[in-house]
């Protein structure tokens, strides 16, 4: 009788078929001897520009490929990266630095005073920092091939901690014709003279970035230290997993082995990775994070000094930290806007905070003139490292006898709205908060949120003259014991404007495979050299 | 036959131009602004604002959807603001995980459910019916996350069977990684599909079983099987090939918790990152394509009334 189903006839054979093609497509092995990292970084990396952009994702994927003049040490000193030597003539106006031997780009070509040039010239145009420096910047040159120049107006005192600062943005050194895309533009390509090479054609937005061991690259002998010292590469290959988001596939993950490093674990994370027998936590940036809360000066009730004292008083750091970081080792009150256990880390003026109670609050408040105007205070939904701060700001405000409406939304709104100068009545808004990894905020001219030139500042847009000139004999001043002088005197005023709350500071431990991952370097940031693996 | 295909295919068009404005009016018109996450916390509001020109986002809506139409007539989506590739490009990138993901899964709720749901229907009332009533309200009322983490658990982190997470194209490192890796996402996702197909399944082919047709067919002598498959489900696949319709148009956009949970990079992640960043041209591109994708199967599943029902003629 004939069959019905004729396809059943075929079943066999082309599962056989099936499962041939399947043996035949395994894979061969052939990349089994190389030593791969696998890392879940902290967020998606989207902008592969490090200079157009201050996103720290950005900014970690520059340490990998770019390398920079100088670095910051983990115990916030600088220190000569790239460079070799350099000289200050007698009025500190010209700065001469000889580059290092040996330096080379990953396409082969060597690292000259031409590129340092055009690379600061770039980051002179979108960083705070470097917008200030290039103001004392008469012009730059390169006399030959492993030197540059730099020639001052007049003297001043930033010259170093600008070239070697930590954070976005970092002046990360790149070929010229690279460096010389308009500021306003994103490059093309990306090449460096970093420790790792940046394996393009392997990037996929979204899912993974990859990187390679750059052969040729030449560390510095000293220890690593923070983003200074030698820049030593243990593994052939670095992968970051840009898909896996999830806070508890990324625990999942890394307790399985599929992953070797989890940068930032959320913090609800920790007491299943503490208990995990194949997992440990390193603290490898002890320096951390800060949190802020930030007025709107344009309008009311902010745009009067003696509210922004009340709320200063009400503001207490203890509340936030339990709420939004819960673990009390990984958490304390740091009575500087400046950061704590920092080279210019003061507390001077910090008093109506650290010493601040709801009844301190009420009494400025009462004497202040509030009128009981409604404050807006924004709430990202979505962050989840910073969601619980809007919510303690509006429980101790209300104590306080503010009248506040929290407004919840995702964090792009709150970044659009941040930027809006209009009456919180009209989509503007009167408080949002942040955090900043502390070297971000550590002086007073990368402070973004000390800076009091009105329009011109951070969102907020407070107005001091004073401010702004204490600001500026910081930036001209050369000697160190003076510059902290002034940065007291920032600080005691920053205070009394009330530019910002500072929230205290917190720290994000690293997670990683126990006995399979050593050597995570100790600084601000996430850096994946030094590190060995099993 | 023809002439309704190309009615169908002409009717398209204006349901694709409808959401194209509707998408892209809504876009504009919801809080937030590309620029400003793009560049980052401590950016001056000058850079933002070159930022947001560079973009286009200063010129005028009308000009701004011109723009954009003009170059999708020419199948242009335009570039992400976000990832600085072609939203084609990245749509390209992230289809294969997607289609992969929904593929297996109603390969699985399929094969699982319509056997399940004709059983049920031929056993109604007895422990296989209520067993699968109750699977299927488990099925809908269970999130799919909590699902998929329970099955993470005991599979993969206790039994040590399967991997947590990822995904691995077939290229990469051959077909049995790549099933390795959907395995666990595709049941996951499955259990929804397979509560409801089986389900209308059941409804269906109850309904059909108390026909003439079938008396006719058992007093004839035919073996129960060949009652249950080629008479009573042959008249009740229309229903039951219209709902596993539905369940792929709604797979093809709601496969993002699974793919969050899992680490896969699909379009449903995609969609989500587009949206949380305000990228304009993806979120633009990717609704237009799952527009597109309702459509086609829509027309699909009507095309295939023909094969399972000969009094159907278009």
């Amino acid at each position: 009788m004939k069959s019905h189903q004729p396809w059943r006839r075929y079943l066999a054979p082309a599962m056989a078929a099936l499962l041939c093609a399947g043996a035949v497509m395994l894979p061969q092995g052939a990349a089994a001897q190389e030593k791969v990292l696998k890392v879940i970084p902290h967020s998606n990396l989207a902008i592969l520009d490090p200079i157009w952009t201050t996103q720290y994702m950005a900014r970690n994927h520059g340490y990998m490929i770019y390398d920079t003049l100088f670095g910051t040490d983990e115990k916030g000193q600088i220190k000569p990266q790239m460079v070799e030597e350099w000289t200050v003539s007698p009025d500190n106006r010209l700065w001469t630095f000889k580059l290092r031997k040996g330096l080379e780009f990953h396409d082969g070509k060597p690292v000259t005073g031409e590129d340092v040039n055009a690379s600061l010239t770039r980051w002179g145009k979108r960083d705070a920092m470097g917008q200030k420096l290039f103001t004392f910047i008469d012009r730059l040159d390169s006399p030959a091939p492993d030197t540059f120049r730099i020639f001052l107006r007049e003297a001043c005192g930033i010259v170093l901690e600008s070239l070697g600062k930590p954070s976005s943005n970092v002046p990360f050194i790149m070929p010229k014709r690279v460096a010389d895309t308009p500021a306003d533009k994103q490059i093309e390509e990306y090449i460096g003279s970093g420790p790792y090479v940046f394996k393009r054609d392997e990037f996929k937005p979204g899912e993974k970035a990859v990187y390679t061991k750059f052969a040729k690259y030449v560390p510095r002998k000293e220890p690593p230290s923070g983003t200074a010292g030698g820049k030593v590469v243990y593994v052939d290959r670095v992968e970051w997993n840009l898909a896996l988001r999830d806070a508890q596939g990324q625990v999942n993950a890394l307790s399985k082995g599929e992953v070797d490093v989890l940068e930032q674990p959320a913090f609800e994370s920790y007491a299943a990775l503490k208990t995990d027998p194949n997992v440990e936590i390193v603290n490898k940036n002890p320096v951390g994070f800060e949190y802020m809360l930030r007025f709107n000066f344009l309008h009311p009730p902010f745009n009067n000094a003696k509210v922004r004292q009340a709320a200063l008083a009400a503001l207490t750091q203890e509340p936030f930290l339990k709420a939004q970081v819960g673990i009390k080792e990984y958490y304390r009150s740091c009575a500087s806007m400046f950061g704590c256990n920092t080279p210019y880390g003061v507390t001077k003026g910090s008093d109506v905070q650290v010493k601040g109670s709801i009844a301190k609050a009420r009494e400025l408040l009462k004497a202040s003139g509030y009128n009981n105007e409604k404050i807006v205070i924004m709430k990202p939904t979505d962050l989840a490292q910073i969601t619980k701060l809007p919510d303690v700001a509006a429980q101790l405000l209300r104590q306080a006898g503010f009248n506040v409406d929290l407004q919840a939304m995702d964090w792009n709104t709150v970044v659009s709205r941040r930027a809006k100068k209009d009456a919180p009545a009209n989509g503007g808004w009167n408080i949002f908060a942040t955090s900043w990894v502390v070297p971000d905020i550590w002086n007073p001219l990368s402070n973004a949120a000390v800076g009091t030139a009105g329009e011109k500042s951070w969102f907020g847009w407070p107005t001091d003259e004073q401010l702004e000139k204490l600001r500026d004999q910081f930036a001209r001043e050369i000697d160190p014991a003076k510059k902290k002088v002034i940065t007291e005197a920032i600080h005691a005023r920053a205070f009394e404007v009330g530019t910002h709350a500072p929230l205290g500071e917190f720290i994000n431990p690293a997670a990683v495979r126990k006995g399979v991952i050593t050597g995570l370097v100790t600084g601000p940031g996430d850096f994946y050299w030094n590190i060995k693996k099993k | 036959m023809f002439r309704f295909l190309l009615k169908r295919i002409l009717s398209t068009l204006p349901v694709m131009l409808i959401v194209a404005v509707l998408v892209f009016m809504m876009l504009r018109l919801t809080p937030g602004d590309p620029a400003a996450i793009i560049a980052g916390d401590a950016a001056s509001p000058e850079n933002i604002a070159k930022i947001r020109e560079s973009f286009g986002l200063d010129r005028p809506l009308v000009v701004q959807f011109g723009i954009w139409f003009g170059n999708l007539l020419t199948g242009n989506l335009g570039e992400s603001y976000y990832f600085k590739k072609t939203v084609v490009e990245l749509i390209a990138q992230r289809i294969e995980p997607t289609v992969a993901l929904a593929s297996l899964t109603i390969l699985i709720a399929v094969a699982v459910a319509v056997p399940l749901g004709v059983l049920a229907a031929w056993r109604m009332g007895g422990w296989l019916d209520r067993a699968l009533m109750g699977f299927s309200v488990m099925g809908f009322s269970i999130p799919v996350f909590v699902f998929a983490y329970i099955l993470i658990y005991i599979v993969s982190l206790k039994l040590n069977l399967l991997p947590v997470q990822g995904y691995k194209r077939i290229g990469e490192e051959g077909f049995w990684e790549f099933l390795r890796h959907l395995i666990l996402p595709s049941i996951t996702l499955s259990v929804i599909y397979i509560a409801l197909i089986a389900r209308v399944t059941r409804a269906a082919v109850s309904e059909v079983l108390t026909e003439d047709y079938i008396r006719t067919a058992r007093a004839k002598g035919l073996p129960e099987m060949k009652v249950l498959w080629r008479h009573a489900f042959a008249n009740a696949a229309v229903p039951i090939v219209t709902v596993i319709g539905i369940g792929i148009a709604l797979l093809i956009g709601g496969v993002v918790v699974t793919e969050s949970v899992y680490g896969i990079p699909g379009l449903g992640r995609l969609t989500v990152d587009a949206v949380l960043a305000r990228d304009f041209p993806t979120i633009q591109g990717v609704i237009l394509l799952f527009s597109f994708v309702y459509v086609l199967i829509n027309l699909l599943v009507d095309l295939s009334y023909v094969l399972l029902d000969p009094r159907i003629r278009y």
